[in-house]
């Protein structure tokens, strides 16, 4: 019977010792989950809590001596020019939420609660809008809307035989649609998820009352998914207040100065880091509280997400309607996607892109200039994959090891690691970059035009991603199937190793390839840390369209479209179709 | 097989005592059942025995060996113990032979006695076709036969089982039940088994220890719980009973009219004069049209039919002995009728009550 006992290694701890050596026998026992956790709190504390400490205090510092005090705030508080740029950051973040929401909403009606045709086709809109960098499709509406030359424009003047122009893209306005076009996914999301968890039997109900079908959706419906609906207002609200690149490129022309734009400024020469960093207070702050405001919305009581998915759900018929709500969907999809995507491919292998499409205009000299000729695109898209495979690693790693020591409740305090985990998901990009700048570019570490800085500031700002997808992956892997090993004779590294781990594969997987897209395309948070050496491709965009040469920018953007396709590829079929949408 | 130990186990989660003191022997080859209802602390007491959770205070001791003490906790895969966990924890990514082979590699046992022994288990299990196979593909009596397997093939020490069968439909529940039993006499295997189901643990084990707010209430054969409980906790949890509020008066025992010899009921302590409560089972009392002879000190009292519920297998009676507030409930076959307000006479039998706290 006890042959196999024996295999094992016998008990060793005796009644006898008694409680004498109680500190040795407990050293015995100690799992290196301990020092793991003190490792990991230091590193969060580098990544994350280090550089925010650093932003605040250097905004209290004076420049050349350290010394405390308040002048960096009047500074940054002290020119109407400088308190414009708030106040038009606040309006642009409230007029590109307002058209994310009026474009995806319908759309995400549409998808979840109707029989409108091409669904697959309005996810590939979706999809498609949110794979797109947003400073590309900026790049795209130039080439699309540009005052003069622009196609829509060119287009409106020979319909019209005029001089007029239909739509200028370095407006405000231009600005606001450009950056919604980019960030209406957001809401379709979260209000299609929300949606789906309304029942038909809820409109239902309310039929049978009497109410018809739009009475019904006015007051059931709407109502329920309205928490999404603001939730989501807030997130690109959020976005558009942090977003840089687009900004940059239609805003400066167009002499809007936005918050982004203004901390820019201060980093160029001579760079004023403390001013910048109390000029980007605000912006930290509006960031915490609207994510608090926005957390409270989602968690309040009777909230459609608690009733779960209940009953059964009927495809609201549209009739004719339906080919107006994917007119709708196509419509959105041609601005977002199609038509940004066809003029850049159109000006990358065009001679002149105002030419139009003609043979004599067909050309490969762009992208061979880039690949064959130009000094820094071989550079910088050799730095754009392994900057971010780098930070994706890294924060796939951080993210799962806090999320198993949270999840299994390993040590005392192990949610003061997710916290460090999840906190940069309010600090804007920009202000982490600024945040690292101040504390690791100068000495002692002195990283500056390294890459190790950059890879450090994607790891933090990314970090919540990884976080967020590790923990939803952990918790999904029952904790008994470890137990179970660990009862077999396994110990608990060994059981992590061969069974925890090859469950949570797919899902790190597709963790990791979310955080290597996202990272290859960040723009905010690079411009300020890249030296020259160290140039992303985003960077390298932001750079060629300062000088203005599209049709190399154009073949540019391109080749960062394709590494990204190729992952999105990867992504879908190692993970599954949806791993790029699944609300986190 | 191994002697199992619990001395004062205790675990509290900051002031909440969820294991409070218990005090439990299992002789080797025992199978020994926690039963309790929700919350009483069984779950809690089990990981302390499998190591995955540390005592409070007391110990747990194997084969005279502390392997649980507050500060000194053995891990789990140093145990020798297998667990069933009522998720089944089958590993979704190996076939059934994989996961029952897991703990024989982990021994490190030659490639040929891997093979024997994970086929002779398949076939005590009869799971040879599937092995094969994945867990997906698998239904959720296999599924738990293949926990099973992968428990008993490495011949633990000791065998845990939490709810094993909790997730399984009624009659698949019954055939499993069995199944363990027969698994048990056939490998021995010292084992414990938690259930809040009293028919599983009946069905299964050796002795019962039923628990309550974390407490062992009485630790007993199945046939012994149900006719001496020890406790009121005890008398209501196994089966339905009566409880009923009687005087003990030097030898004799009375309550609402009726007398008995205390001789005839179990553990009735001598003399003294003072408030008793007695279980009476439902099956245990006589329902009679006319006044029965109330032979070997059985005693009689008239009552009345104050309500009825006909459940298929027997009838439900509440019947009020005359002159009192008590609400006996009394359980009759299908045949004997009696109606609502009907007068009828009861008939106890003193030998079937016991004497609880
Ligand atoms: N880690 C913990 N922290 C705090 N309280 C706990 C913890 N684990 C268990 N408890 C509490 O201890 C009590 C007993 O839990 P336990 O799981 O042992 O009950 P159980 O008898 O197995 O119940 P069930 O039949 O529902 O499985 C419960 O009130 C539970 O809430
Ligand atoms: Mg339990």
């Amino acid at each position: 019977m006890n042959d196999t006992a024996a295999a094992l290694p016998k008990p060793v701890a005796g009644q006898a010792e008694g409680r004498r050596g109680g500190l040795l026998r407990r050293l015995r026992y100690v799992e290196p989950v301990t020092l793991l956790w003190l490792l990991l709190v230091l590193v969060l504390l580098f990544l994350v809590a280090a550089p925010l400490l650093k932003l605040f205090s250097v905004s209290f510092q004076a420049q050349e001596t350290g010394t405390f005090t308040l002048s960096n705030y009047a500074t940054a508080y002290g020119r109407a020019r400088y308190l414009d740029a708030l106040v038009n950051s606040l309006t642009l973040g409230l007029a590109s939420a307002a058209i994310a929401v009026l474009l995806a909403v319908p759309m995400a009606w549409a998808v979840s609660r109707t029989d409108m045709p091409g669904k697959g086709f309005t996810w590939a809109v979706v999809l498609g809008a949110f794979i797109m960098p947003p400073y590309l499709g900026a790049v795209g509406w130039i080439l699309l809307a540009g005052p003069n030359s622009g196609f829509v424009n060119r287009f409106w003047q020979w319909l019209t035989s005029s001089e007029g122009t239909l739509f200028n893209v370095y407006s405000f306005e231009g600005l606001a649609l450009v950056i919604a076009l980019h960030s209406f996914p957001l809401v379709f999301i979260f209000v299609k998820a929300a949606l789906d968890l309304v029942s038909s039997e809820m409109e239902d109900a309310a039929n049978i009352l009497g109410a018809g079908t739009w009475t019904a959706m006015r007051k059931v419906t709407l109502p329920l998914v309205w928490p999404s609906i603001l939730g989501s207002f807030i997130i690109v609200f959020l976005e558009t207040i942090a977003l840089f690149g687009t900004p940059a490129i239609l805003g400066i022309p167009a002499r809007i100065n936005v918050v982004t734009t203004q901390l820019w400024q201060f980093f160029e020469y001579p760079v004023r880091v403390e001013v910048a960093a109390a000029y980007a207070m605000p912006l930290l702050l509006v960031t915490i509280g609207l994510i608090a405001v926005q957390k409270l919305l989602l968690a309040r009581k009777g909230f459609v997400s608690q009733t779960g998915k209940g009953g059964e759900r009927r495809m609201i018929r549209l009739g004719p309607w339906r080919w107006a709500m994917f007119g709708w969907c196509a419509l959105v999809g041609a601005l977002s996607v199609a038509m940004p995507l066809l003029v850049l491919l159109q000006a990358s292998f065009a001679k002149a892109w105002g030419r139009g499409i003609s043979l004599d205009n067909l050309t490969l000299r762009n992208y061979h200039l880039l690949i064959f000729e130009h000094e820094m695109a071989m550079t910088s898209i050799w730095n754009t994959i392994w900057f971010s495979a780098a930070a994706a690693t890294a924060a796939v790693l951080i993210a799962l090891l806090v999320a198993y020591i949270v999840n299994r409740r390993l040590m005392p305090f192990g949610e003061v690691l997710g916290f460090l985990a999840m906190a940069p998901f309010v600090i804007p990009g920009i202000v982490m970059a600024i945040g690292f700048y101040a504390a690791y570019a100068s000495p002692p570490l002195a990283l500056y035009g390294t890459a190790a800085l950059i890879i450090f500031a994607f790891t933090a700002r990314f970090l919540p991603i990884a976080y967020a997808n590790s923990s939803a992956a952990i918790r999904a892997v029952h904790p008994e199937m470890e137990e179970a090993a660990r009862i077999l004779g396994s110990g608990r590294l060994q059981a992590v190793s061969r069974i925890t781990a090859p469950l949570l594969r797919k899902a790190l997987l597709g963790g990791w390839l979310i955080v290597f897209i996202v990272a290859s395309r960040e723009l905010s948070a690079a411009i300020f840390l890249v030296g020259p050496r160290t140039r992303t491709m985003a960077v390298l965009l932001y750079d060629l369209s300062e000088a203005g040469n599209f049709e190399v920018l154009a073949a540019f953007g391109g080749l960062l479209l394709l590494i990204t396709l190729v992952l999105v590829g990867i992504g879908m079929k190692l993970v599954g179709r949806d791993f790029m949408l699944r609300r986190m | 097989m191994s002697r199992l130990v619990l001395r004062g186990l205790t675990k509290a989660y900051g002031k909440l005592t969820v294991v409070d003191g218990v005090d439990l022997t299992l002789a080797a080859g025992e199978f020994v059942s926690l039963l309790g209802p929700s919350g009483c602390g069984k779950t809690t007491t089990l990981r302390m025995l499998a190591g995955f959770v540390e005592p409070t205070a007391g110990s747990i001791e194997l084969d005279g060996k502390v392997i649980s003490a507050p500060g000194l906790v053995m891990p789990p895969e140093r145990r020798q113990m297998s667990m069933i966990f009522q998720s089944y924890a089958i590993w979704p990514n190996m076939t059934v032979a994989e996961n029952v082979a897991f703990g024989l590699k982990l021994r490190k046992l030659p490639a040929e006695e891997v093979r024997r022994r994970l086929w002779e288990i398949l076939e005590v299990v009869q799971l040879g076709h599937l092995a094969e196979r994945y867990p997906a593909e698998l239904s959720g009596g296999q599924q738990q036969r293949v926990a099973l397997a992968r428990a008993i093939v490495v011949k633990p020490a000791v065998l845990l089982l939490d709810e094993p069968l909790s997730n399984l439909d009624a009659s698949l529940r019954e055939e499993m039940r069995f199944e363990i039993r027969r698994l048990h006499d056939e490998f021995r295997i010292t084992t414990v088994y938690v259930t809040h189901d009293q028919a599983e643990a009946m069905a299964t084990s050796d002795r019962i220890a039923v628990m309550n707010a974390g407490r062992i209430e009485q630790v007993d054969a199945p046939h012994l719980l149900y006719t001496r409980p020890k406790t009121r906790f005890v008398a209501g949890f196994i089966g339905r009973t009566n409880l009923v509020e009687a005087r003990l008066e030097g030898s004799e025992i009375g309550f609402d009219g009726c007398r008995m010899q205390m001789g005839q009921i179990n553990g009735v302590p001598q003399g003294g004069s003072r408030p008793i409560l007695l279980s009476i089972r439902p099956q245990s009392i006589g329902l009679h049209r006319v006044r029965p002879a109330g032979g070997e000190g059985r005693p009689v009292t008239p009552g009345t039919v104050v309500q009825r519920v006909f459940l298929g297998e027997s009838w439900d009676y509440v019947v009020m002995p005359q002159g009192s507030g008590l609400r006996l409930r009394v359980t009759a076959p299908p045949l004997q009728v009696h109606e609502v307000g009907e007068a009828v006479w009861l008939e106890f039998d003193p030998r079937q009550m016991a004497l609880v706290e």
